[in-house]
């Protein structure tokens, strides 16, 4: 057996149940069975155990929920490179590219072996940010613009270097790692369960909740102390609510870049009200201190519950309000459709996922591929799926999943009893020796937590992935060929985390 | 088509907040902290045990507000000791006055550490440019928000622009990190004097989680003088509001 194989709402696996193969078996394996669309890596990465480096990888069968685990070992300073499965399937370049950043392992024959972000515990020192290696083409009708790392408007810093032909964009190449704080030495730096909570909160704040799950996941899974049905059902409110206040907050500014005032304001106003709406439950806007591992410090009240529901109508109506006008405003729809086109067969090879994936028609979505919470079972969920790829498939995803995750909020507030709730769990043991994995499908998509613990039960590995690692190269090929004036439309169509790819 | 503009707009209604120096939040928000001895301090002793960021002191009774991510876990477990509020005026021009002790009522502003050319320059038209410097977007979006519809703190010419050679100072957000010192100096330096430094969220004051990490560099705020203080994990656009307003001398404490 090349995997070990668990599902998202298994418990902690111990390590030595994790088959160790071959690279070469894992190689062929891997070779032919990524070509089916079923078929994804969720994490890739290595760490050093004892006397070797070890290294893990997990795939995902959407078709059958399963995660199927394994992993192989090198020695230290081998002096052997890898055959480079990105050669074959482009999807694992940000693994591989963090791999050789961090340790030193080559890849032979990888395509695209550039550091992934300048972590500082990188082993080349001399490699620096402001020295990144960016793609050039020679030509005289050619000409580079570069952008960043500070941008325009109040948002993250990411440097852009675009080559162009007058004003069309032919290559764009995004250089990432200025947000890099070290996250994930953190988690193992502390054995407090409430900072890696916080840690866990701040890996994107836009994604606070979807990040708080994955972790809190992790936790409940080494622990055992399983969350019960109620705070599942109160987390996947509070998810929806998320997923809800970001789309409607990237419509405005999709509107706000092809200068449609009225959609602009009407969605920040929506905005307000979605994470006031979050505010009024937990005192945070952005869903801060609302989720916490085996139970809750904001357990819903009647009256909270009222209230959301209340809120989440009105703002369900005057979206679709705003949803309506946009589909039948000739001028917005001129400059979104047919931009940006990301087509099906590109957005699969280079392992695209969550919304951004599902507009260009791959069917990624954690909630029904691999169910968690009320996903699954309270909640049977249907993907939306777009086909077209453009900035407008990737709107419409937006509007339809606000007016779903509304629905969602209402099904499950609707017969929803508040009852005894448990408070917070940060000091049950954890599992010694065991990997956690846990899955969840936060707004922009995949995000999949890692947790190792050793031989005390603490943490000594924690590994982290957003979806936008896989998503950011969705976007330099998304402008390929478009106009550069219409980069920002397709910036906001994905609207990817610097810090959740940087951590 | 105009039929349905017409229906957003109706909908829309009115969204402005009419006076920004009254605006009280919803009670579950928590903004300045509230502190009280009690003759047993072993509650507080628990509750500095757990706090993230190391910002509670037990002897004397102190809480530090730049290091506080506001998650509210030190209130559950001292609850006769430590209240949060949902006051958010809690910025200042003196880093000291965010450690909140048993007897602070209000965050004193301290107004006379206003350099004299800031109301002067600024009170009429405040332009700023904005770094993020490995901040996690929260705080960030909130400082967008400032502007937006609800807030519209455009009314009071104070605008976020896109060059370093419009503004009229800095807001940095995040804890710094090392990839980004020397683009933040780089841009403090492009802006004409004379110049103010805003520091925006618990993380950016402070370092917050990222205090001790090895991925930052936050030797820029040793190196520059600040004006403003801003706590919060994410400040609230409210309390960036008020901080700037009274900076500028549009309102006093």
């Amino acid at each position: 057996m090349i995997y070990y194989i668990t599902d998202n709402r298994n418990q902690a696996i111990h390590l030595r149940e994790i088959p160790e193969v071959d690279y070469a078996a894992l190689y062929e394996d891997l070779k032919e069975r990524l070509t089916q669309e079923q078929y994804h890596v969720a994490h890739y990465f290595a760490r050093p155990e004892e006397q070797k480096l070890r290294f893990y990888l997990i795939l995902l069968d959407d078709a059958t929920a399963q995660i199927m685990i394994s992993s192989f070992s090198m020695e230290y300073y081998e002096d052997i490179a890898l055959p480079s499965l990105t050669a074959l399937h482009p999807a694992l370049h940000p693994f591989e590219r963090e791999i050789t950043e961090l340790y030193n392992v080559e890849f032979d024959s990888m395509p695209w072996n550039k550091p992934l972000r300048f972590a500082f515990n990188r082993r080349n020192r001399n490699s620096t940010i402001d020295n990144y290696p960016f793609y050039t083409i020679e030509g005289e009708s050619l000409h580079e613009v570069n952008v960043g790392p500070i941008h325009a408007g109040i948002i993250e810093p990411g440097a852009f270097r675009f080559i162009c032909n007058g004003e069309n964009v032919l290559h764009l190449e995004i250089a990432l790692g200025y947000q890099h704080r070290g996250v994930e030495n953190e988690f193992t730096a502390t054995d407090n369960r409430l900072r890696q909570m916080l840690l866990s909160e701040s890996i994107a704040g836009d994604s606070a909740v979807s990040h708080g799950v994955a972790f809190a996941m992790a936790m409940e899974k080494l622990s055992g102390k399983k969350a019960d049905e109620n705070l599942e059902r109160e987390r996947t409110v509070a998810l929806e609510l998320e997923r809800m206040a970001m789309h409607i907050a990237d419509t405005g500014a999709l509107c706000t870049d092809v200068g449609y005032q009225l959609g602009q304001v009407a969605c920040e106003a929506l905005r307000t009200m979605t994470i006031n709406t979050t505010q009024a439950w937990c005192g945070n806007r952005f869903g801060k201190g609302l989720i916490r591992p085996s139970g809750t410090n904001k357990p819903l009240t009647k009256e909270k519950v009222e209230m959301i529901r209340q809120n989440v109508a009105q703002i369900k109506r005057r979206y679709n309000e705003v949803r309506e006008d946009i589909k039948t405003s000739a001028s917005l729809l001129a400059r979104y459709e047919q931009c940006g086109n990301v087509p099906k067969q590109e957005m699969q090879r280079i392992g695209g996922v969550g919304m951004a994936a599902r507009a260009s028609g791959v069917s990624r979505d954690i909630r029904s591929s691999h169910p968690y919470l009320a996903y699954g079972t309270e909640l049977k969920h249907e993907s939306i799926i777009k086909r077209q790829g453009d900035v407008m498939a990737r709107l419409m995803v937006r509007c339809r999943e606000v007016l779903q995750s509304a629905d969602y909020i209402e099904q499950i507030l609707s017969n929803y009893t508040p009852a005894e709730s448990h408070l917070p769990d940060y000091d049950s043991p954890l599992k010694e020796e065991s990997i956690s994995i846990a899955l969840m499908e936060g707004w922009r998509g995949e995000i999949c937590h890692v947790a190792i613990t050793d031989k005390e039960g603490k943490i000594e590995t924690y590994k982290i992935k957003d979806p936008s690692l896989h998503n950011w190269l969705a976007l330099a090929l998304a402008v390929r060929g478009e106009g550069i004036s219409d980069f920002p439309i397709n910036n906001k169509s994905f609207n990817l985390s610097y810090c959740g790819h940087d951590l | 088509m105009i039929l349905p503009k017409i229906k957003v707009l109706k909908s829309h209604g009115w969204q402005y907040i009419p006076d920004l120096n009254n605006v009280t939040l919803t009670e579950e928000f928590r903004g300045r902290v509230e502190l009280s001895e009690t003759s047993d301090m072993s509650d507080v002793e628990a509750a500095a045990k757990i706090c993230p960021t190391q910002a509670i002191t037990t002897v004397p009774f102190s809480l530090d507000m730049g290091r506080c991510l506001f998650c509210g876990e030190c209130a559950l477990r001292a609850p006769r000791n430590i209240r949060f509020t949902n006051d958010y005026k809690i910025g200042s021009t003196s880093r000291e006055a965010l450690i909140v002790t048993p007897q602070t009522k209000s965050v004193d502003f301290h107004q006379q550490n206003v350099r004299k050319e800031i109301p002067k320059l600024f009170g009429r038209a405040l332009k700023l440019r904005q770094v993020s410097a490995a901040g996690d977007a929260s705080v960030e979006m909130e400082l967008n928000a400032t502007g937006n519809v609800n807030f519209d703190f455009g009314r009071y010419g104070v605008e976020f622009v896109a060059s370093p050679r419009h503004a009229d100072g800095v807001v940095i957000t995040g804890p710094i990190s090392k990839s980004m010192a020397e683009p933040l100096d780089i841009c403090f330096k492009a802006i004409p004097d004379p110049k103010i430094v805003i520091v925006c969220g618990s993380e950016a004051i402070s370092g917050g989680l990222y205090a001790q990490s090895k991925a930052v560099d936050r030797s820029f705020l040793e190196k520059y003088h600040v004006d403003l203080w801003l706590p919060g994990t994410p400040t609230h656009p409210m309390t960036f509001i008020d901080g700037v307003m009274n900076l500028i001398g549009l309102k006093k404490r």
